[in-house]
């Protein structure tokens, strides 16, 4: 299975939509596409995860490395549209208390 | 260089028989002639020389021009020679690596072996298999000095090498801890901090820390992001989730964890697992908590060790025998 990235930046704001599964394979090219966007002081970054229906711990090493690399570059980091089965992994690893994650959309918790 | 010197006889008498007969026999003789060399490190424009040498013998009519472009092959031949040689040396490298993995990964075992203690009056199982040669998992137990059972299960996220080395740091982190009262929190928040000062920013590790009293039979437990576990009434004959919420090891230096307190009565049970066991997968589906709780129930007339056996086996064929991730299995039975 692959995942699919796609960049959107705009002023002050990238939306990075996500299709397709998280996992030890494609977690390294999510890492290159993401970390350096999260270098740029005031820079939003949003993360769109409505199409990503797996992810692993690989994955949220990922968006762990992301987070701290926007509180050292000043930036920001926004989970949205994350379904049930990838919250769950958010919440056992107490992720959910200190990442910014939309949990209001269809899917959440 | 006399084994040479033999060996150009015998391709001579190789390629006149060849010659003569046109024979497959002579060819099978060439092949051996050709493996024989490369086990003598015989770069291919030598057999090239070997050639042209026995050609001469044959035919020492043969035409200049013809003698000529042997020695051209010879030459093209030579960059084949250095390739072979690099070939043969990557072989040699890649051999030596293998065995210096096996050993680092036996080191490991050794290093992050760990007993499984008796305890009058509970009955303990446990099981850990890695997915790859190296583990991620781990799971340790130890007693302190006031007689209770600590144990920890832990999962470094990242595979292989890299979480192998994490994992022993870990164990030696906690083997460096005063072996007074070994409370779950005061330990996840050391070993947080150690984690969050000494691991890379995408390496992280998942805790469950228990404490076991085995005096008033009371289980002390915090959690670091740890998948969570199960508690077995035996009374009411029910399951429920061990949750304690607590960020992972290694994100941010000042977390803090938990400790939740249960008692256990004579029958209950406690179960710690990594997510090798609850992430298990068949085919593309992925099995439900209830599922894992039904296989835990199918087995839970076993003796504790049998018990996790059994139901690692049950998963194990459920995935063909391809372990996806490491798996890990603790049972903690209080005796009846």
């Amino acid at each position: 299975m692959n995942l699919t990235i796609d960049v959107t930046n705009k002023e002050h704001k990238s939306i990075v939509a996500l299709s397709g599964e998280i996992d030890a394979f494609t977690a390294p090219k999510l890492k290159e596409n993401l970390l350096p966007l999260t270098k740029e002081e005031g820079q939003t970054i949003e993360v769109d995860l409505q199409n990503v229906n797996y992810m692993d711990s690989t994955g949220l090493g990922v968006f762990i490395s992301a987070l701290k690399s926007t509180k050292e570059h000043g930036s920001e980091l926004k989970l949205v549209h994350m379904q049930e089965r990838v919250h769950r992994l958010f919440k056992i690893t107490g992720l959910t208390e200190i990442m910014n994650i939309d949990s209001t959309v269809q899917g959440g918790i | 260089m006399s084994t040479l010197k033999l060996d150009l006889e015998n391709y001579k008498e190789l390629l006149k028989e060849y010659i003569r007969t046109k024979d497959e026999q002579a060819l099978y003789q060439a092949e051996q002639f050709s493996k024989h060399s490369m086990q003598h490190n015989i770069s291919p424009e030598e057999i090239i020389n070997i050639h042209v040498q026995a050609l001469q013998e044959i035919y020492p009519e043969m035409p200049s021009d013809i003698q000529a472009s042997m020695n051209f092959l010879l030459e093209t031949m030579i960059s084949y020679g250095l390739a072979y040689q690099e070939h043969q040396a990557l072989r040699e490298k890649q051999l030596e690596l293998k065995s210096e993995l096996s050993v680092a990964a036996n080191m490991q075992k050794t290093l992050l072996s760990t007993v499984k203690p008796d305890f009058d009056g509970i009955d303990i199982g446990a099981i850990s298999v890695p997915a790859k040669q190296m583990n991620g998992d781990y799971h340790h137990f130890v007693q302190d000095q006031e007689g209770s059972l600590g144990i920890a299960v832990a999962d470094v996220i990242g595979k292989g090498v890299p979480a192998a080395l994490c994992m022993s740091m870990i164990k030696y982190s906690m083997d460096s801890f005063p072996h007074k009262r070994m409370e779950p929190s005061v330990i996840l928040e050391s070993l947080n901090r150690v984690v969050e000062r000494n691991v890379d920013s995408s390496m992280f590790i998942t805790m469950f820390y228990g404490l076991y009293n085995s005096d008033d039979h009371k289980f002390y437990y915090s959690s670091a992001g740890h998948e969570p576990g199960f508690y077995y009434h035996h009374k009411d004959e029910k399951f429920s989730e061990l949750d304690a919420p607590g960020l992972v090891l290694g994100v941010t230096p000042d977390a803090e964890y938990r400790q939740y307190v249960q008692t256990v009565e004579p029958g209950d049970m406690i179960i710690m697992l990594t997510d090798g066991v609850t992430e298990c997968r068949q085919g593309d589906r992925f099995i439900e908590p209830e599922e894992v709780l039904e296989i835990l129930e199918k087995h839970m007339h076993l003796p504790a060790q049998q018990m996790v056996e059994q139901v690692y086996k049950h998963f194990e064929k459920l995935q063909d025998f391809q372990l996806r991730d490491d798996f890990t299995l603790i049972v903690i039975r209080r005796e009846v």
